[in-house]
């Protein structure tokens, strides 16, 4: 047997055993799951298991080193663990932005200090992050951003406001993105800083949504003080860390959410007469979808295998991005359209509290959130078609 | 799943490269087209492509053929649609030759395989009947007579019947199975009427009256070697319609980059930069489902029938967008006969429609996902 063949084998055999039966259910909400931090709580026995026996692993985050507190499993290895889990449909232990987000961020740009330092607690989920880079005059137009940073020796002063921080309210640190110089063009200037939200004059608060949740705030910064040592890269090089994040960020959002079929969701909210969906209209579409949701499935694989052999993603994560958003939001919209009256249901038990209205209305932030779609139409045009002017 | 070439494929691909553009372009076609050539392509064009392998490229070694599979067939009907080569390929290579391969009959199989990998014979297989792909509601009657069938029927769009050495027909037999039947053209009671399509390319309108042919001529029946003549055909044209798309597009961004108006280049008006973004995005996810098709057939992969179905229907729809897009986006020009996207329109326009447009392979889908 190869080793790879060997580690699936064990692996499957491992998650058999260790994952409890609870934590292979798809969740409803992000509210379900544990990520950790300061505040962070079990909501059951099974959550805690899990989520312990992931981390003696180094499975909550397999591919980092294991002096940062992963297993330091190759991207092979990766995959097969994440297949694996997928299979028996497998909780993620700990869905957390410092894992995705800022993790990524300090294994290249950070000093071995601050990896050593930081990377430990992602993994075992005792710190939360959040992230500040938009600004309410600095959306698709993020390097225009203004929360000034001012050098006062050993620290920075940072005042300003950042907006669309996710989960500031609960988070425990923030990686956010300052200007520190004002007199270059406005990609330069900025710097990528790290600072606990518990600070001296950070207030976030939670903006409400047309979901009527709130997984946003509104962050204001007045006179905090940030040590020097918490600056990653160079001051005034913060633009590239923010630039490489956006790109993984988008790798992520690609990434289908659904747990079921859109066509076995879209059979259980109206049945089927004589086999078929009543609506030949709503049926024809819905095949389309499903068509497109395998091809953009195909091609999220195979530029993954292309990035494996050799090429890097570049602009194409601007494409799986745009694509993946967009799709998303076609089929939410045929979800509601399949669910009729019934979908319309906001608060009764019934419809779990108007679970698939309010994710319908969340997935419209999916091609605004990490660069709009319009964005990643324009990233396109200019690195891969070479578009004059774009 | 090989959803990345390998080094034997990327070598083909070079090799097909090279081989279309440099022997059959577009301006080939225009030819073929302007001297109203009677066969529709060039005999010396499908010799040398006999010779290359390309014939026979999924033949197997017995009977001539280089037996390299679907991938490698996918490979070379992308670069035909590139530059919209006229050739009997897909008719004999594609359709004909995995027909004979999934028959029992070995004598008719030998004969007619090598046949094909030396480019001897041109074949066409007879399959729809009206307007719409519809391979289940097959009406032409394969009687039992004595030993052998008596065939009556009437076929349409038999792609490059109007030179068929020989013909594949789909008919229903006694049972109600389709059985799928050689028959010689020459032979009494049939009757071809060749059809010249939008695309300068060639199909036949074929009438059976009561053709008695012998009990050799049966290749098989059941639905089984019929869905593997319909697989393998559905992939292989939507590789085709993955080059001619991915040629219009390409040439459709190349033209926009060199196009003034108001004074500036046109690819700098962010109304077409955006579509040509998204037909760029689609373009990417019309190549992952053509090699994703390719390869379960190759795999055998018990779900080869649904992707290649899928495949086909979004490359229709791919295919669609580009050639749209592109006389759009050429303006004018675009509704000429001297630019050559309208040759690449109507190119995609047969291709969508050959072996089940996007509609009907989604309803198709639908019925077999139970919904």
């Amino acid at each position: 047997m190869s080793d790879l063949k060997q580690f699936r084998a064990d692996t499957r055999a491992w998650l058999e055993e260790n994952c409890p039966e609870s934590m292979r259910a798809p969740v409803k909400s992000d509210r379900e799951m544990y990520w950790g931090g300061r505040r962070g709580k079990f909501q059951s026995d099974d959550q805690k298991v899990w989520f312990e026996r992931m981390l003696a692993k180094g499975w909550t985050v397999p591919s980092w080193d294991e002096k940062y507190g992963g297993a330091g499993l190759n991207r092979a290895q990766e995959q097969i663990l994440k297949k694996e889990m997928k299979r028996i449909n497998a909780r993620n232990p700990l869905p957390s932005f410092g894992i995705w987000m800022l993790g990524p961020a300090l294994l290249k740009f950070g000093s071995e200090e601050q990896k050593l330092k930081f990377l430990p607690p992602i993994a075992r989920g005792e710190i939360r992050w959040c992230q500040g880079y938009s600004e309410p005059g600095a959306g698709s137009d993020l390097a225009s951003l203004a929360t000034k940073a001012e050098d006062k020796g050993d620290h920075y002063l940072v005042n300003g406001q950042k907006v669309w921080t996710s989960y500031a309210d609960q988070a425990d640190w923030i990686f956010c993105l300052v200007r520190t110089d004002n007199t270059g063009t406005k990609h330069q200037g900025i710097s990528f800083v790290l600072f606990d939200m518990e600070s001296e004059g950070v207030e976030a608060r939670p903006i409400k949504l047309i979901s009527g949740k709130s997984p946003f705030c509104e962050t204001f910064m007045n006179d905090v003080k940030v040590p020097k040592e918490n600056l990653v890269g160079e001051e005034g090089q913060g633009w590239n860390i923010a630039k490489y994040l956006l790109t993984h960020e988008r790798e992520m959002i690609g990434e289908s959410p659904l747990s079921r079929s859109l066509s076995e969701m879209a059979v259980q909210q109206t049945g089927t007469v004589d086999g078929k969906l009543p609506d030949p209209y709503l049926r024809g579409k819905i095949a389309e979808a499903e068509i497109d949701d395998w091809a953009m499935s195909m091609t999220m694989a195979r530029m993954l295998a292309e990035a494996k052999a050799g090429a890097s993603l570049g602009a194409n994560s601007s494409m799986l991005k745009y694509y993946g958003t967009e799709l998303n939001k076609r089929k939410f919209e045929l979800l509601m359209d399949a669910a009729g009256h019934d979908g319309l249901e906001w608060e009764s038990e019934r419809s779990e509290e108007g679970n698939l209205a309010r994710t319908w209305l969340r997935t419209k932030g999916n091609s605004i959130e990490g660069g709009t779609s319009e964005v990643q139409l324009n990233i396109i045009s200019k690195h891969i078609l070479q578009l004059p002017g774009a | 799943m090989a959803l990345v070439l390998n080094e034997d494929e990327v070598m083909l691909k070079e090799t097909a490269e090279g081989f279309f553009a440099d022997k059959a372009p577009v301006t080939a076609l225009r030819k073929l087209r302007d001297e109203r050539d009677e066969t529709g392509f060039d005999r010396a064009l499908w010799a040398e492509m006999a010779d290359m392998g390309f014939a026979g490229v999924v033949v197997d070694e017995d009977n001539g053929g280089v037996d390299m599979g679907f991938m490698a067939a996918g490979l070379l009907a992308e670069q035909m649609g590139r530059n919209l080569s006229a050739s009997p390929f897909l008719s004999t290579s594609i359709l004909a030759a995995t027909a004979l391969r999934a028959s029992d009959n070995a004598e008719q199989k030998a004969k007619w395989l090598s046949a094909i990998s030396s480019g001897e014979a041109v074949m066409a297989v007879a399959l729809d009947e009206g307007a719409k792909h519809n391979p289940h509601g097959i009406q032409t009657r394969a009687e039992k007579s004595g030993n052998g069938f008596k065939i009556s029927g009437a076929k349409a769009m038999v792609v490059d019947g109007h030179v068929a050495d020989q013909m594949i027909v789909a008919a229903r037999m006694d049972d109600d199975q389709i059985g799928l039947f050689l028959v010689d053209p020459k032979t009494s009671g049939v009757d071809v009427e060749r059809t010249i399509m939008v695309d300068s390319r060639n199909a036949a309108r074929v009438e059976f009256d009561n053709v008695e042919i012998t009990g050799e001529a049966l290749l098989g029946a059941g639905d089984e070697v019929l869905n593997k003549v319909l697989s393998a055909g559905r992939a292989v044209v939507a590789a085709e319609l993955l080059g001619a798309g991915g040629a219009a597009f390409e040439s459709t961004v190349a033209y926009i980059k060199e196009r003034k108006q108001f004074g500036k280049i046109i690819g700098e008006f962010q109304g077409l930069q955006h579509r040509a973004s998204h037909l760029y995005s689609e373009y990417q996810l019309a190549r992952s489902a053509v090699l994703a098709s390719l390869t379960a057939l190759d795999e055998g992969d018990e779900n080869a029938p649904k992707y290649c179905a899928m495949a086909k229907a979004k490359l229709a729809n791919f295919a669609r967008l580009a050639a749209q897009e592109g006389v759009q986006m050429h303006g004018g020009v675009g509704m000429t006969d001297e630019y050559d996207i309208g040759l690449y329109m109507k190119r995609i326009r047969v291709l969508q429609e050959l072996l089940g447009d996007a509609s009907y392979h989604s309803d198709q889908l639908a019925a077999q996902n139970n919904y």
